[in-house]
C-alpha cells in the first residue's frame, strides 16, 4: 500500500437534454421568469471594437441541422484580453464593457444560431507563440453527453492562422477548414458563418480541453 | 494555471448507442487534446447583481395563485474542485420538471398537466465556501422514447461554470433510492459506478426544515488546476 492521493474525481457529465432551454433560455421555452437574461448580443454602444454577426448551424451525422442545441461562445476583446484575473498579458486593455461571454439557442424554426459580438484579437499562446484570432464555443444538446468544445477563427486572418499553433496542430491540413468562418459583408453588419457539423464527412474538429 | 486533464475513464463517451439520440450527434473523429492556453484557463464571471432575490427559489419564483403542487424540498451543497477546494462565486443554473414529470416548454407535449405556479428553473452563485442553495419541489419521473418505454428517473438538471472555460458542465442530480436510475439509458453512459453514484442526493435530515422542507445534499467536482511548480512558460505577451 501507499498514501493515498487526496484528489476528488470530477462530477460526471449528463446530456443537457430537450428542455436546456427552461433552465438556460427560459425565453426560447416560452416563458418568461428572470429579470436578468443572458442572451447571445454581447456588445453594447461601448464596446470596443470591429462589431461583427456570427451565424450557422449544427449538423448531425445525417446532414440534418440540430434544432435543440445550445452553444455558449467566449473570448478575447480587441485587444486579445479575457476578461478575467488570470489574464495577465502585458499588452491592451481589458474592456469594462465586454464581458466576452455570450449563450443562444438554436432558433427552432430556422435552425440557425446567431450571435452579436466584436472581433476579438491575437492573444499570447503557451511558450511565446500567439494564437490567432479565434472564439471558443462549447455545444450541449439533447444527445450530446458530454459538452463539446472547438474554436472559430477568421478567413481574413490568413496569416495569422498560417502560424496559429492549435491549427498547426490539426495533422490532417483538410481539416483546419472545418474551423474557419467565411466572412459576408453584403450586409449592414460583417457577419461570419461557421457551421459545426457534429460527425461524418467535414466533421467539425473538437478538442479536448 | 491551467486544468489537470480531464479523466476521460469517468465520463461517458460521445457514441453511447444505449442512449439513441447520442448515435448521429456523435463526432466519430478522436478530439485533439489540447494543453491549456488563457482560452481554457478563462472564463465568465458573474456578480450577484445580476440575480433576482427569487432566482434560487422555485416554489416562488413562478407563483402566481399559490405554491406549486408537490413535495417541497432543499438542495443544497458545494461546488469544489478537484484539489477539494470550494469554487466561489461561481454560477450554478438548475431547470426541472414540476411533479407531475412535465416540463414548461412549447416543445414538450407529455400529458401531465403544466402547474400554473411552477416555472422549473433557478440559479444561483455560490458563496465564498463554493456553498450554493436552492428550495424547489421534487420533480416527477416522465417517459421518453428512446426504448417505447423508457422512463426517465427524477432528476434536476445543473449547469456550473467554475472560474474557466475548461471547467463548463452539466449534468443530472438524481434522488436516493428512485428505483429507475438503474434502468436508465442516460443514467448508464455513464462508465464507472462510483462516477454514477456521486450523481444520486441523499436524503439530509440535518439540512431539512422541520415540519416544512426536506433536504438533499449535492456536491459537485469542477476540474483542479494545475499548481504553478517550475512553471513552464505559459502565455505570451
Amino acid at each position: 500500500m501507499v498514501q493515498s492521493l487526496d484528489y476528488l474525481k470530477e462530477t460526471a457529465s449528463q446530456t443537457a437534454g430537450p428542455y436546456v432551454h427552461i433552465g438556460l433560455i427560459p425565453k426560447q421555452a416560452g416563458f418568461d421568469i428572470f429579470e436578468n437574461n443572458f442572451t447571445n448580443i454581447m456588445a453594447d454602444e461601448n464596446t470596443r471594437g470591429e462589431r461583427i454577426v456570427i451565424e450557422g448551424r449544427v449538423v448531425d451525422g445525417t446532414g440534418t441541422p440540430l434544432r435543440d442545441a445550445l452553444l455558449e461562445i467566449w473570448q478575447a476583446n480587441s485587444d486579445g484580453r479575457y476578461n478575467h484575473e488570470l489574464d495577465r498579458q502585458r499588452k491592451g486593455e481589458v474592456d469594462a464593457d465586454f464581458r466576452g461571454w455570450g449563450r443562444t439557442g438554436i432558433d427552432f424554426d430556422t435552425a440557425i444560431y446567431r450571435f452579436e459580438t466584436i472581433k476579438p484579437g491575437v492573444v499570447g499562446g503557451r511558450n511565446g507563440r500567439d494564437m490567432a484570432p479565434h472564439i471558443n464555443f462549447w455545444i450541449v444538446a439533447r444527445g450530446i453527453n458530454i459538452g463539446l468544445n472547438t474554436r472559430m477563427y477568421f478567413d481574413d486572418e490568413q496569416d495569422a492562422n498560417a502560424v496559429d499553433p492549435v491549427l498547426n496542430l490539426i495533422e490532417q491540413t483538410e481539416r483546419r477548414k472545418t474551423l474557419i468562418a467565411t466572412r459576408d459583408d453584403s450586409g449592414p453588419m460583417p457577419v461570419y458563418r461557421f457551421d459545426i457539423v457534429l460527425q461524418g464527412e467535414n466533421e467539425t474538429v473538437f478538442f479536448d480541453v | 494555471m491551467e486544468f489537470y486533464q480531464r479523466d476521460r475513464t469517468l465520463q461517458p463517451a460521445g457514441y453511447t448507442p444505449i442512449y439513441k439520440t447520442s448515435v448521429a450527434r456523435s463526432p466519430r473523429q478522436a478530439m485533439l487534446s489540447l494543453q491549456g492556453s488563457l482560452s481554457e484557463s478563462t472564463g465568465p464571471v458573474f456578480g450577484q447583481n445580476e440575480l433576482g432575490p427569487l432566482d434560487n427559489d422555485l416554489i416562488r419564483n413562478y407563483a402566481k395563485d399559490g405554491d406549486p403542487i408537490g413535495e417541497r424540498i432543499i438542495v443544497h451543497g458545494r461546488v469544489l474542485d478537484e484539489n477539494n477546494r470550494p469554487v466561489p462565486h461561481t454560477l450554478v443554473e438548475f431547470w426541472q420538471a414540476n411533479a407531475g414529470g412535465r416540463y414548461r416548454h412549447k416543445k414538450d407535449t407529455y400529458l401531465a398537466p403544466i402547474d400554473p405556479n411552477f416555472g422549473g428553473c433557478g440559479r444561483a452563485l455560490t458563496d465564498e465556501n463554493g456553498y450554493y442553495f436552492f428550495r424547489t419541489i421534487k420533480p416527477g419521473p416522465y417517459p421518453w422514447r428512446n426504448y417505447v418505454n423508457s422512463w426517465r428517473p427524477a432528476h434536476i438538471h445543473f449547469s456550473v461554470f467554475g472560474s474557466g472555460f475548461a471547467q463548463r458542465l452539466i449534468t443530472q442530480m438524481y434522488f436516493e433510492g428512485d428505483p429507475l436510475i438503474k434502468e436508465c439509458p442516460i443514467v448508464h453512459v455513464i462508465p464507472d459506478e462510483d462516477a454514477i453514484n456521486r450523481l444520486i442526493a441523499p436524503i439530509d435530515l440535518n439540512g431539512s426544515i422541520p415540519l416544512d422542507t426536506i433536504a438533499y445534499k449535492f456536491d459537485i467536482v469542477l476540474r483542479g488546476r494545475r499548481s504553478t511548480l517550475f512553471e513552464n512558460r505559459l502565455e505570451g505577451n
